[in-house]
């Protein structure tokens, strides 16, 4: 598995081989509050990048989550949708919100590193 | 020259108190008003239900009126209650009333000594004042007080930390209040709320409200922001102005004909009564109902509603997760013909339909102490 890189959308990306997995970053649900919904994508659907992808909901309002990277799901996380609290208390681990194969690695390799996106949500508070 | 208008944020008594709790704020209403603290809503929903919670309402109006009889009169042109028979240290729940019988606002109204207080929703109290006074004299007298700050404190634990500051409290009954004793002033005590459980308004001057908040933390009971406190209202299925009620729904189409007093409801006489006697007799077309998503979907304000059919039917108000329903729960408007309790209905979110039902209110059991 690759390292993690960060959109300035507040997602995370990983990389295994063509296959990516993403989710949430710990600051997007630090500001998202308690969530209560999530909605994730069903294999096969095809993804821009920054296209909506995913659905979160905290107890204040509804986000779309976008897919940082194109592709194709391969799978959703039905967990999270079972259980949207895990998504608090794990977002850069198990309470990933989905996987699609890429097309094009070049759209992985220009997100952020952890350094960046740090420094990103630093000049960025919300 | 071009003439700039600056709007000045109003911040309550307690603003910097909350800030130093680690609030985050919102604006509402005017006012920089904290939406949470730390802990976040679910578990400020969850601390109100099991303990107790303060809510700084601050930014509400307090509206005090003297006169003599002829203010009865006056305030019962625009208001439904029957506030002849209103004993002393009575509250009603209630509205201001347009001519058309259109909600201008939710309000409580209490029988004082000299007259009334009246609690008004913040972005509504100017145009209230101004809608009330059409019908005053100059035989009464009107007060917005300011100084005064206004604290809820709700959930089973409140009465027995209230009363080991201000002996007496506990004898209050749902809907009463009375002056009280403190730190060598009178402050004012109702039982009451918004939150579906026993507790507390207590009216207390700007100067003493932080001493008063002060006893509540040393007794455990958590800051609560407007996020949770809506939370609350919408399991205990009361409405919220703005968006469950507005000028063009009556207490009919609200589901609240209750709130309107018997014999105002024979007699008439005050604005909208016309309408609303008519309303009385043959129903409203559409009315106010409790909603449950089946599933864990949230259908927020302005979700439309379907018929099992597929014909749009109405509309959520309010909607949200029900921390301690462990559920989304919602409130809105729907053809009255899909009233009846466990119809089957589809709410549109994010372009799909979602199965639902018609639900009781409250979500929530209420455990008021009558």
């Amino acid at each position: 598995m690759s390292e993690k890189k960060f959109s300035k959308k507040h997602e995370w990306v990983s990389l295994d081989g063509d296959v990516a997995t993403v989710g949430i970053t710990k600051h997007a649900t630090e500001m998202l509050g308690d969530i209560v919904f999530v909605e994730v994508p069903d294999a096969g659907k095809a993804v821009e990048k920054e296209g909506q992808a995913a659905v979160v909901e905290s107890t204040k309002a509804a986000s779309d989550v976008y897919s940082p990277i194109s592709g194709e799901i391969t799978e959703g996380n039905k967990a999270i949708a079972d259980d949207p609290g895990s998504v608090n208390s794990d977002p850069e681990g198990a309470s990933w919100f989905f996987k699609l194969k890429i097309k094009d690695k070049g759209e992985y390799d220009l997100l952020m590193s952890k350094d960046e996106y740090d420094k990103f949500c630093k000049e960025n508070p919300s | 020259m071009k003439k700039r208008v600056i709007m000045e944020v109003q911040k309550t008594a307690l603003y910097n108190y909350h800030k130093n709790l680690g609030a985050k704020f919102v604006p509402f209403a005017g006012y920089e008003m904290p939406i949470q603290y730390k802990e976040g809503i679910v578990k400020e929903h969850i601390s109100t239900r099991s303990h107790a919670g303060f809510f700084d309402v601050s930014h509400m109006g307090q509206f005090f009126l003297e006169g003599d009889e002829t203010l009865i009169e006056a305030l019962e042109k625009i208001i439904p209650a029957d506030l002849k028979n209103l004993k002393i240290n009575h509250s009603k729940y209630s509205f201001l009333l347009n001519e058309n019988g259109g909600i201008i606002d939710d309000l409580i109204i209490t029988r004082t000594e000299k007259g009334f207080c009246i609690i008004l929703n913040a972005a509504c109290k100017e145009n209230d004042i101004k809608q009330i006074s059409q019908f005053l004299t100059k035989n009464h007298k009107h007060l917005l007080n300011n100084n005064l700050s206004l604290i809820a404190l709700q959930g089973p634990k409140s009465v027995e930390i209230l009363e080991k500051l201000i002996p007496g409290v506990a004898n209050l009954k749902f809907m009463t209040g009375n002056n009280f004793d403190y730190e060598g002033e009178k402050l004012y005590v109702t039982r009451s709320g918004y939150t579906g459980e026993d507790g507390f308004e207590i009216s207390i001057s700007n100067k003493k409200v932080e001493k008063l908040v002060d006893y509540l933390i040393s007794n455990k009971v958590k800051p609560i922001g407007l996020g949770a406190r809506d939370t609350l209202r919408l399991e205990a299925g009361l409405c919220l102005y703005g968006h469950d009620l507005n000028e063009k729904i009556n207490p009919v189409e609200a589901n609240l004909k209750w709130a309107i007093a018997k014999k105002r409801k024979e007699v008439g006489g005050f604005n909208g009564w016309e309408k609303i006697k008519d309303l009385l007799v043959n129903g409203s077309e559409k009315i106010r109902v409790g909603i449950k998503p089946d599933g864990k979907v949230i259908a927020r304000e302005n979700t439309k509603i379907f018929s099992s059919d597929n014909n749009e039917i109405g509309f959520v108000t309010s909607g949200t997760f029900g921390p301690s329903v462990n559920a989304p729960v919602a409130m809105g408007y729907v053809k009255s013909e899909f009233s009846e309790l466990g119809t089957s209905i589809q709410l549109e979110v994010r372009g799909k339909k979602y199965g639902g039902k018609i639900s009781e209110l409250p979500f929530y059991k209420k455990s008021y102490v009558k």
